[in-house]
């Protein structure tokens, strides 16, 4: 097990890496899924959506704290006041929320990751953030099977459900493979068991959703046809991640050192 | 420098009885089972160790300034909260006081669990106030992060339950 201190240079800056992709995610996705507040489909789902965002957000701010405590800055600085390119979260958390079958699917593919992502992290020889994956793990048991739920329901609805459901899966599905676009780091995470790697998580994430989306009656999109959306990781983003910024960080800008 | 009066361990967990969720002003954060430790050195400075619930609480900066508060009255020197995932809470946690005031407070009760949360203890889930197992899950995500939502099809009512995590 390693601490912060047990890190060289090249350690310490691969795991600062994978902490901002993981962490930009859960916020920009959080922030997305707070938009269903007052507009969910049904009561329930706007619970559910505004709950989950409340994770994310709580997710992205142990993960940030994480990094603050390995000499980052404070969380609130880190999360608004970088330039959009230095955010290194995926395209598929970038778009807006659209009509509900997308954001259905969307937290589907996303957060199937982050159950297989948070369950491998929790055996990461990087302790404290072994720690925390601990505690994700369990949250996310609940976004799952919300997910597989309502992926069923609406899949084996009736009238123009399943069409558009399938759609969705069709918009959602290369934006979800850039969920693991590799960093230049990907051997250092591996071969200190800091990460098993992006390329062994979306093996195992393909393992999962398949049979999910089979299961539906959904046709599985041809992977091997299919661009996947990278970018992200790199700080190249779709056009949708500067506006959300921006609104974002609207009042947190009016007076960045009030005091709340 | 020596104190008079050393401060024992016991004395500050009576005083954390009196630091309730705000959410559910029965429980203490004791019985919540969000303490996670207690540590006064020979000078009376008070470290106390606590982990949220859930990771996005946001009642969890609202206990930790209630804290401070609350044992400021014993004669301590200082008093620091560290909120951090060195322990990570789940519901097995909350005391058998807790659950007590879970029931109490109208809570049906997350059910014990060997670390792996399955969809069964989501399903029949006893109404807490007319006790019928004839129930339905009606969302796993409810006002606060905490809690579901359920409906009672004896007594006609819905119900929310402390989430098993």
């Amino acid at each position: 097990m390693n601490g912060i201190k047990d890190f060289t240079e090249i350690q310490t800056e691969a795991a600062k890496n994978l902490l901002y992709r993981l962490a930009d995610d859960q916020l920009i996705l959080g922030h997305r899924n707070s938009e269903w507040t007052g507009l969910g489909p049904i009561l329930e789902e706007d619970i559910a959506f505004s709950s989950m965002a409340q994770d994310k957000l709580g997710h992205s701010q142990a993960l940030y704290q994480l990094l603050h405590n390995m000499g980052e800055k404070d969380p609130d600085t880190i999360a608004f006041t970088r330039k959009v390119n230095e955010y290194k979260c995926c395209h598929l958390v970038e778009y807006p929320i659209g009509e509900y079958d997308f954001s259905l699917m969307r937290h589907f593919l996303f957060d199937m990751s982050e159950a297989i992502r948070f369950n491998m992290l929790s055996s990461s020889s990087f302790e404290p953030l072994a720690k925390i994956a601990k505690k994700f793990k369990g949250e996310l048991k609940y976004h799952t099977m919300h997910a597989v739920t309502w992926i069923n329901q609406l899949s084996t609805g009736s009238g123009e459900s399943p069409d558009r459901i399938q759609k969705s899966l069709d918009v959602c599905f290369p934006l979800a493979l850039g969920i693991f676009e590799p960093s230049e780091y990907e051997e250092t995470l591996i071969s200190e068991k800091i990460f098993f790697g992006e390329k062994a998580l979306q093996e195992k994430w393909l393992e999962a959703v398949i049979p999910v989306l089979k299961n539906a009656g959904l046709k599985i999109p041809d992977i091997e046809n299919i661009t996947a959306a990278y970018g992200g990781r790199e700080g190249i983003h779709t056009e949708y991640l500067k506006p959300l910024i921006d609104e974002m960080t609207e009042v947190y800008k009016i007076d960045t050192g009030a005091e709340w | 420098m020596k104190v008079k009066y050393k401060i024992d361990e016991n004395t500050v967990r009576e005083k954390l009885h009196e630091v309730m969720d705000p959410e559910i002003p029965k429980i203490s954060v004791v019985d919540l089972g969000v303490i996670t430790g207690i540590n006064i050195d020979d000078e009376n400075n008070v470290s106390i160790t606590m982990t949220p619930t859930f990771a996005g609480c946001p009642a969890i900066e609202y206990m930790k300034n209630d804290i401070v508060e609350k044992l400021s009255t014993l004669e301590v020197r200082d008093v620091k909260v560290d909120v951090n995932y060195d322990v990570q809470w789940n519901s097995n946690m909350i005391t058998d006081k807790g659950r007590e005031m879970l029931k109490e407070s109208g809570f049906a009760l997350p059910g014990k669990h060997n670390g792996l949360v399955q969809i069964e203890l989501l399903q029949n889930v006893e109404c807490p106030f007319c006790g019928s197992k004839n129930t339905d899950l009606r969302s796993t995500f409810g006002p606060t992060q905490c809690r579901a939502i359920h409906y009672c099809n004896n007594c006609l009512q819905s119900f929310e339950q402390f989430k098993p995590v």
